[in-house]
């Protein structure tokens, strides 16, 4: 509906139920119109929203195993790790890749984002010995780092690639195909569920290690479980989409808001609130510099950061 | 009815020793209480008997090893009240209650109708309906300790331990905790071992006394052989009076050592 090219409004719900099974009626909307909304505006739309749900149930569940409200998806070296793998292959160059046949980037950025977390646990587990997620915590921010720090040196050796890695971590949902959607879709889907089994042991958690240790929860598997799903998740949905920040953070905050703390209602409500803000953040980037885009990791993050400062400034003095 | 029995356990962290071959035997029925000054070893030996640290030796309930079970059948066992619990202030009494009933609940489980009306029952006994819908950063220092008192016992272990229960309380709120686990003890025949700092409180409500100093029990027994004037300045330093009432209540009440100017 909104965006270059598009038909008369009605017409957008119309061509959409024409979709549906057993309904087949002229919506009056040219080819390529229809085109445009099913090709390419549907398959954004439908993985912003897959995205945006895996982003924000990911930040929750960090949030409750970590004790953390201020802890992201990407905490653990996922970005930096796909944003590396992607660099990577950018600067192997996409030319000569074109005629593969599944596209590289994303596969790379997955692997990227999966190593990353992996050295980052490792690392955490043999110094804080598996007991302290502050250990863990240290070594996703020293991976982060080291991988950023390696893609700054590649992209420094091959300048004229810049813009196109750029416009890939900024995320890049405008681009989106059906087989992107059907690429992420089984680990979201499997991510999602784990997560939401979990959501009565996460509010077991909120009481600390210990206290819920002797309530007879097995706080190191919870942690560990919780911990690769939402990591999972979070790598699939990094290497289609690239980086979208602050999502995994803003959503679960304002899902407190609204349905207070326990993460029985947090998690099953950060889906659907997830998805939808993700949806509703990608259409400002479509207008902003019409006919460009505006990347939505620029539009999320400006949502963002001052609700990370307010969220900041009200959790000041208050302790969880 | 459920008896404790610490057998030669010893607790270390690292190179230090915290407890050392504490042996004894917690009777069906019985409150211990752990005395002793700040490092003794008292909370160290509570939380390996909640399976929160590593000891050697053996802490047998009703005769079997507790190491020997899963966590949520010695949770089942087992109930521990830290010295200073985590409350998250923004969780409901009623939500906090009900996180007692974790030992009853499978991993992927829900809690069911009875857990839910096993926690309104407690709630409803230790009369704290109006607060079951309050959240916990609105509640006083009393009612918060009435609330993880309700959580352990919706935890239904038929073995409590307290690890310094009132020292945040004042000498009323202390009284009344202390009457409280009293009473819920005799009702359903809890076995009770506490850690506490108020000797004359420590004597009033239990059954029996150890002594803890540096890892070592140095005294055990009821309360009028093991607090003694002498016994108490040897380990904890300290100059007392101690009284003996009517009632056979031991009263131990500090002195100046410097005099009056």
């Amino acid at each position: 509906m909104i965006g270059p090219a598009g038909p008369v409004w009605w017409r957008v719900p119309a061509e959409l139920l024409n979709h549906l099974p057993f309904i087949d009626f002229n919506t009056g909307a040219t080819e390529l119109q229809s085109t445009v909304l099913w090709q390419i505006r549907m398959p954004r739309v439908v993985l912003a929203g897959i995205v945006g749900a895996m982003l924000s149930i990911a930040g929750a569940s960090y949030q409750g195993v970590f004790r953390n409200p201020l802890v992201d998806p990407y905490l653990l070296g996922v970005a930096a790790g796909a944003g590396l793998g992607a660099t990577v292959i950018i600067v192997a160059g996409r030319a000569s890749s074109s005629s593969w046949p599944v596209d590289p980037l994303p596969i790379a950025a997955f692997a990227g984002g999966l190593i990353a977390v992996l050295i980052t646990y490792s690392v955490g587990a043999a110094f804080g010995a598996g007991k302290s997620s502050a250990t863990l915590v240290l070594a996703g921010v020293a991976v982060t780092s080291l991988a950023t720090a390696v893609q700054t040196f590649l992209l420094q050796k091959n300048t004229d690639v810049v813009r196109q890695v750029y416009s890939w971590i900024l995320g890049r949902l405008s681009t989106a195909t059906w087989h992107d959607v059907r690429l992420v879709l089984p680990y979201v889907i499997v991510s999602t569920g784990v997560l939401l089994w979990h959501r009565r042991l996460l509010d077991v958690l909120r009481v600390g290690d210990d206290e819920a240790q002797s309530l007879g929860a097995r706080v190191d598997r919870i942690r560990l479980t919780v911990v690769i799903a939402a990591t999972l998740g979070t790598a699939a949905v990094v290497s289609v989409s690239g980086l979208i920040g602050f999502v995994g953070i803003v959503v679960p905050h304002l899902v407190r808001l609204l349905a207070g703390s326990s993460y029985r209602r947090i998690l099953p409500l950060t889906v659907l609130f997830g998805a939808a803000f993700l949806i509703i953040a990608d259409i400002p980037g479509r207008i902003l510099s019409d006919p460009a885009e505006t990347p939505i990791g620029v539009v999320t993050a400006f949502l963002g950061a001052p609700f990370f400062i307010i969220v900041l400034r009200s959790r000041q003095g208050a302790s969880r | 009815m459920t008896s404790l029995a610490f057998v030669d356990v010893s607790v270390k962290y690292g190179p230090s020793v915290a407890v050392q071959g504490f042996t004894d035997t917690v009777r069906p029925g019985e409150w211990l209480c752990l005395i002793g000054p700040n490092g003794a070893g008292k909370s160290s030996l509570l939380r390996s008997a909640a399976g929160l640290v590593k000891h050697e030796g053996n802490i047998l309930v009703d005769g079997s090893p507790l190491n020997l079970r899963s966590a949520r059948r010695r949770a089942a066992l087992v109930a521990h009240v830290p010295q200073s619990p985590s409350m998250p202030d923004d969780m409901t009494a009623t939500e906090y209650v009900l996180l007692g009933r974790n030992p009853y609940v499978g991993y992927f489980g829900n809690e069911s109708k009875h857990d839910r009306m096993m926690v309104a029952r407690v709630i409803e006994r230790l009369d704290l309906e109006e607060f079951a819908t309050r959240r916990l950063g609105t509640l006083s220092g009393g009612e918060r300790q009435r609330l993880v008192i309700a959580r352990a016992l919706a935890q239904e272990a038929p073995i409590m331990l307290l690890d310094e229960p009132t020292s945040a309380l004042d000498i009323g709120h202390q009284q009344q905790a202390l009457e409280l686990v009293d009473s819920l003890r005799r009702e359903h025949g809890f076995t009770v071992v506490s850690a506490m700092h108020d000797l004359t409180l420590a004597g009033l409500y239990s059954d029996r006394l150890a002594l803890l100093h540096q890892g070592h029990c140095v005294a055990a027994g009821p309360a009028d052989q093991v607090l003694k004037a002498e016994t108490l300045s040897e380990f904890y330093g300290v100059s007392v009076t101690v009284l003996h009432e009517p009632d056979g209540t031991v009263v131990v009440v500090p002195r100046r050592t410097v005099p009056l100017a």
